[in-house]
């Protein structure tokens, strides 16, 4: 019933993503559904004006990780084929940060397979985002330690 | 749990974003006595005054996920992952 293997591909890019040339990538002759994914650099983060944005890739472990993540959906989801690249490197507002797609005979794995895939890679990869902001400043992202913290509070469940 | 302190070797370690940052470098070769990437995080968070707590990191070693308490051999890649933030 289906003509060829199944297949999972994950990239990381340096360079801008041409999602027309992964979409081709993607073709399958028992494919009856597409679903893509692309994540964009938008202008605003928590109420800021963002100029731009650096993805830093830790690239062994995140092309580890990232081929797990396909090879779970191809293992979760009736999907014929499945892909992402994720860029590293400084992008532009509106540049393409993430594009995922899967292909499947019919939508519904399609989709589930797309939203899985983009979930479980902003989770798990190590891949980090500093963005500069209109004023001229700059920081990574989820990386700020809330409030000012003692030595002393944190060693309370260390192991001595 | 005694466990024999380590000797003294080198391993390698990677810093990336915030740590990279804060230690001013990318990475560098550590000669030390730390048994555990625990005690390699603590040793290098004095050294650097890195704000992040071992708390909010995962550990790499040799390009996968490791336990913060396995034993470190010479030579190892280490690599203290700070919360990720792609897509």
């Amino acid at each position: 019933m289906h003509d060829t293997a199944r297949a999972a591909r994950f990239a990381l890019a340096e360079t801008a993503i041409d999602p027309e040339a992964l979409r081709a990538g993607l073709r399958h002759p028992a494919a009856g559904a597409l679903a893509t994914f692309e994540g964009w650099v938008r202008n605003h983060a928590d109420g800021r004006n963002v100029r731009r944005l650096e993805y830093q890739v830790y690239a062994e472990l995140a092309q580890a990780e990232g081929e797990r993540v396909l090879a779970e959906a191809l293992r979760r989801f009736d999907v014929l084929a499945v892909h992402c690249t994720h860029r590293s490197g400084i992008l532009g507002i509106g540049d393409l940060a993430v594009w995922v797609g899967a292909a499947a005979a019919h939508r519904a794995a399609a989709f589930d397979a797309c939203r899985y895939i983009i979930d479980e890679i902003k989770q798990r990869l190590p891949i980090w985002k500093r963005e500069t902001y209109a004023e001229g400043d700059s920081g990574w992202v989820n990386c700020q330690v809330a409030a000012p913290e003692s030595t002393a509070s944190e060693v309370t469940h260390g192991s001595e | 749990m005694a466990e024999a302190a380590a000797a003294r070797r080198a391993l390698r370690v990677r810093y990336y974003a915030l740590l990279g940052e804060q230690a001013g470098r990318a990475g560098e070769q550590v000669v030390t006595a730390a048994a555990t990437a625990r005690e390699l995080y603590a040793e290098l968070r004095l050294r650097h005054r890195f704000s992040l707590p071992q708390t909010r990191l995962r550990v790499a070693v040799n390009a996968a996920f490791a336990d913060w308490d396995a034993p470190l051999a010479a030579g190892d890649l280490v690599v203290f992952v700070p919360p990720v933030a792609g897509g």
